[in-house]
């Protein structure tokens, strides 16, 4: 099918690689010049930063949530982190994380952004400014100048996300098989085609027997398999050091409760994957998921919430351990009792606050420069979070 | 809708993001077919039939040498034996279908970038129409790369001219006399089949009905139109009509390969009767003026009118617009401009909202219109057309591809696109913003609810998939 002498890697930054085309990565050129590792998980959709790490110590979180305050039985009890937050039951192997001062969180944390459309709040969430599409580069490309020479970094998908894109050399590396249609966009087909009597009833076909035969996995195709394939990568010494991980299916609207624990589940196995496949390495490695904003403190008539301001962004990786976020919910909490439009959590804590400590931390960069160099659009003071 | 969307998009080949809607929509329809380039550089940049009928021939010669069963003929020399010449054979058997993919996926590539570039959409919508009409399937060994010649070659030259025209072009032409075995249809009582006989030749040459049937069935009159008879008598008078360079026989006339030969000696003598006429010329002639009255027959006119409406309107399409437009063509004298005249300017084909479910071909190349692509990865479109149910080509019979929803619509079918289009859509997504270009892709006809559900989508990337195969998108 494919010329093997055709260069790999230019196939991959070009995108090309659609199709069943299964690809050893070979993406290392030269050793890194650094040991350490950042990999950043973009959790496209919104997820609910009150489900993920609620505020239990809030006493106003039971009376405004109803019935979405309490993950259902089948999850299990809530996994208390501090006296005041605990963590959603299916991010088990994250509370454990989180126990051995491996883990932390920054909640109502939020980009400069404050409409409620995701495509915009995305762009700003990877592009680090304060406007949609005001900027062409995304701001970990601008931090890379920045750094050690290491092997482009890698965006775990079919194609390069805005995060990446810029200047700097990137590259992308989609397993074997990618991920079929997520099951986000099957859902909004579906409801897409509810009054068109022809394409609703052969969508319900297609669902059934999908079904049946097992190949529905209920997300955006295996994230466990994108988390292996990144620690792959990163793990090889002369691999490179920074890996982007999408994970869509966030968008709550309607039956949250379960939804959400399947999606959180997804993110706490991709998290536990990285430290297994990373070994070693993960000791020197920085784990970052964050979203485009958060959902209304509010259940809606559906189960669900709708598009919000505050959520929560949730940091792993050894290199946690002993700095100033270890075993720690960062960030000020600003309380249900006043909400922002009266409706969504507050936010308190700029994203590229985040962002901008984070990788001056893990890379050992003066946190200005990289608010200069990399968030001027947006700057916001850095948020220590690794040991100095 | 207005009439301008309705030309883009249920006349053309789908609105591009930069697409003017054209003022006078009918002119700029029945305007594009003599602005039409039957031509274009990208075409006459690929190897032709001539070229496609040689490699063929070296390729039968390198079987025979191989002995491989049913090419090998009696009287051949052994073939070669043992391991060395097993990977002497699959080393050739490689060569081969890296050159049989390499032809077929430059012609793909051709045609697509045709479609996604073209200043006439509606001529480039009439090549496929007429391409399809006389389909010929890609997966036979001597048709494996014949698909694009045949539409290149025979079909777009013809396309704003007679039907009598391009039916004989496409009767004469290489990919459709192999793929209907007309090249060795020998009359018994012609001056070859009677040497053979005196000699007591082990295999007596004899007609070949295949191509006579499909032309009377599936190009021309339609199914219960004909009878046997007149099977046998177009096949009589065909008999003759060859390629060049393929046929070894005695008492040929030498010609170039690929090239159409009329082979007097192997013609059939007599007169037949087709259709209730009698044709009495001799040779070549014969068969000329039976496709010639065919093609003006009245019910091939009511059956090519009937398709073409079915193409462009809806999948049973208004009796009274399918007289009419028959009854332009033979007024005509059987001229295809005059049956897409009186298409284009019949009201019912600008009324009915998106009666078309789209084949996944026009779903393909107006989603990546729709995009702004205007080119792709000849092996990434091959796949995804192969996965959507529609591989270019090979629609593994003469009558071509159905042309209805009962064919297209289809629980996996409809999965395959939204898969295909989640794929195409997500490289694109960063560029472009959804919920502005939807409206502009779709002029009059976007719903409330489509545009609400790409606006509320998770993703950039999502409501680009979702604009892709919304319903109002996945037909015209």
């Amino acid at each position: 099918m494919i010329d093997p002498k055709i260069n790999r890697r230019s196939l991959l930054a070009r995108g090309a690689l659609i199709g069943g085309f299964a690809l050893t990565p070979q993406l290392a050129l030269a050793a890194a010049g650094t040991d350490q590792r950042l990999v950043f998980i973009i959790l496209r959709g919104a997820m609910d930063g009150l489900a993920a790490i609620p505020p239990i110590g809030d006493a106003r979180l039971n009376p405004l949530r109803g019935g979405l305050a309490q993950p259902p039985e089948q999850f299990g009890p809530m996994l208390k982190l501090t006296s005041d937050f605990a963590a959603h039951p299916a991010l088990k192997g994250f509370a454990g994380l989180f126990a051995a001062g491996e883990a932390s969180v920054v909640h109502a944390i939020a980009s400069p952004y404050r409409e409620r459309s995701h495509f915009d709040a995305q762009n700003i969430l990877e592009t680090g400014s304060n406007a949609a599409y005001a900027l062409k580069d995304g701001w970990l490309n601008r931090l890379l100048p920045l750094l050690p020479a290491a092997p482009p970094p890698v965006a775990i998908a079919a194609t390069l996300p805005a995060l990446l894109r810029g200047a700097a050399p990137t590259t992308n590396f989609a397993p074997s098989r990618l991920p079929d249609a997520s099951a986000s966009l099957k859902a909004r087909v579906a409801a897409l085609y509810e009054n068109d009597a022809l394409l609703h009833r052969l969508w319900s076909e297609a669902m059934a027997t999908e079904m049946m035969a097992g190949t529905n996995d209920g997300g955006t195709g295996n994230p466990q398999g994108l988390a292996a394939s990144a620690a792959r990568l990163l793990a090889d010494p002369a691999g490179p050091r920074i890996a982007v991980l999408d994970l869509g299916g966030w968008d709550t609207h309607a039956g949250q409760a379960l939804r959400l624990g399947n999606q959180l589940r997804q993110l706490d196995g991709v998290i536990t994957t990285l430290k297994t496949g990373l070994g070693p390495a993960w000791a020197n490695t920085l784990v970052i998921a964050a979203t485009e904003f958060g959902r209304t403190v509010a259940a809606n008539g559906t189960g669900g919430t709708d598009h919000g301001t505050a959520s929560a962004a949730l940091l792993a990786g050894g290199q946690l351990k002993g700095g100033p976020a270890a075993g720690r919910v960062l960030g000020d909490w600003p309380g249900l009792s006043r909400l922002f439009d009266d409706r969504d959590l507050m936010p308190t804590t700029s994203l590229n606050s985040l962002f901008a400590g984070a990788a001056a931390g893990l890379f050992g960069l003066d946190p200005a420069l990289v608010s200069r160099r990399v968030f001027s659009a947006a700057p916001a003071a850095p948020l220590a979070v690794v040991k100095a | 809708m207005s009439l301008a969307a309705i030309a883009l998009n249920r006349f053309g080949l789908g609105a591009r993001p930069g697409d003017a809607a054209p003022a006078d929509p009918r002119g700029w329809l029945l305007g594009q077919i003599s602005r039409f380039d039957p031509r274009p550089a990208v075409i006459t940049a690929l190897p032709d039939a001539a070229a496609m009928t040689l490699q063929y021939r070296q390729n039968l010669a390198q079987l025979r040498r191989q002995g491989v069963v049913g090419i090998r003929r009696p009287g051949d020399p052994e073939p070669p034996k043992g391991p060395g010449a097993e990977a002497m054979a699959n080393q050739a058997q490689r060569e081969r279908r890296q050159a049989f993919a390499q032809a077929y996926g430059g012609q793909v590539n051709a045609r697509l970038a045709l479609s996604l570039t073209t200043a006439t959409p509606f001529a480039e919508r009439l090549v496929h129409f007429w391409a399809n009409h006389f389909a010929i399937s890609t997966d036979k060994l001597a048709t494996a790369t014949m698909g694009g010649p045949l539409e290149f070659e025979a079909i777009r030259p013809h396309i704003g001219g007679r039907f009598a025209d391009m039916l004989l072009a496409v009767t004469r032409h290489p990919g459709m006399q192999f793929y209907l075995d007309q090249a060795q249809s020998i009359g018994p009582n012609s001056l070859l089949g009677e040497a053979a006989r005196r000699r007591n030749a082990p295999r007596q040459p004899g007609l070949n009905e295949n191509l006579a049937r499909e032309i009377l069935e599936l190009h021309t009159l339609g199914a219960g139109n004909y009878t046997q008879a007149d099977v046998a008598g177009l096949a009589r008078a065909l008999t003759g009509w060859s390629i060049g360079g393929f046929v070894r026989r005695p008492l040929g006339v030498a010609a170039p390969d690929g090239q159409f030969v009329f082979q007097p000696n192997w013609h059939e003598p007599g007169s037949v009767t087709v259709a209730g006429r009698p044709y009495r010329q001799n040779g070549e002639a014969q068969a000329l003026a039976i496709l010639n009255d065919l093609a003006l027959n009245p019910l091939s006119a009511r059956r090519l009118a009937l398709k073409l409406a079915r193409h462009f309107v809806a999948d049973a399409p208004p009796p009274a617009l399918v007289d009419r437009m028959a009854a332009a063509y033979l007024a005509s004298g059987g001229q295809l401009l005059a049956l897409y005249r009186a298409l284009v300017e019949a009201p019912e084909a600008w009324a009915t909202p998106l009666a078309k479910f789209k084949t996944p071909w026009d779903w393909l190349v107006s989603s990546l219109r729709a995009l702004g692509r205007e080119n792709v990865p000849p092996l990434q479109a091959i796949g995804a057309l192969r996965e959507l149910g529609q591989p270019v080509w090979r629609p593994g019979s003469p009558a071509g591809w159905e042309d209805d929803a009962a064919r297209w619509a289809a629980p996996d079918a409809l999965l395959r696109r939204v898969e295909v289009a989640s794929r195409i859509a997500a490289p694109l997504a960063a560029s472009i913003d959804a919920r502005s270009l939807a409206p502009r892709i779709l002029p009059g006809t976007l719903s409330p609810a489509t545009a609400s559900a790409i606006a509320r989508a998770e993703s950039p990337a999502e409501g680009l998939a979702l604009l892709l195969v919304a319903p109002e998108f996945l037909r015209r």
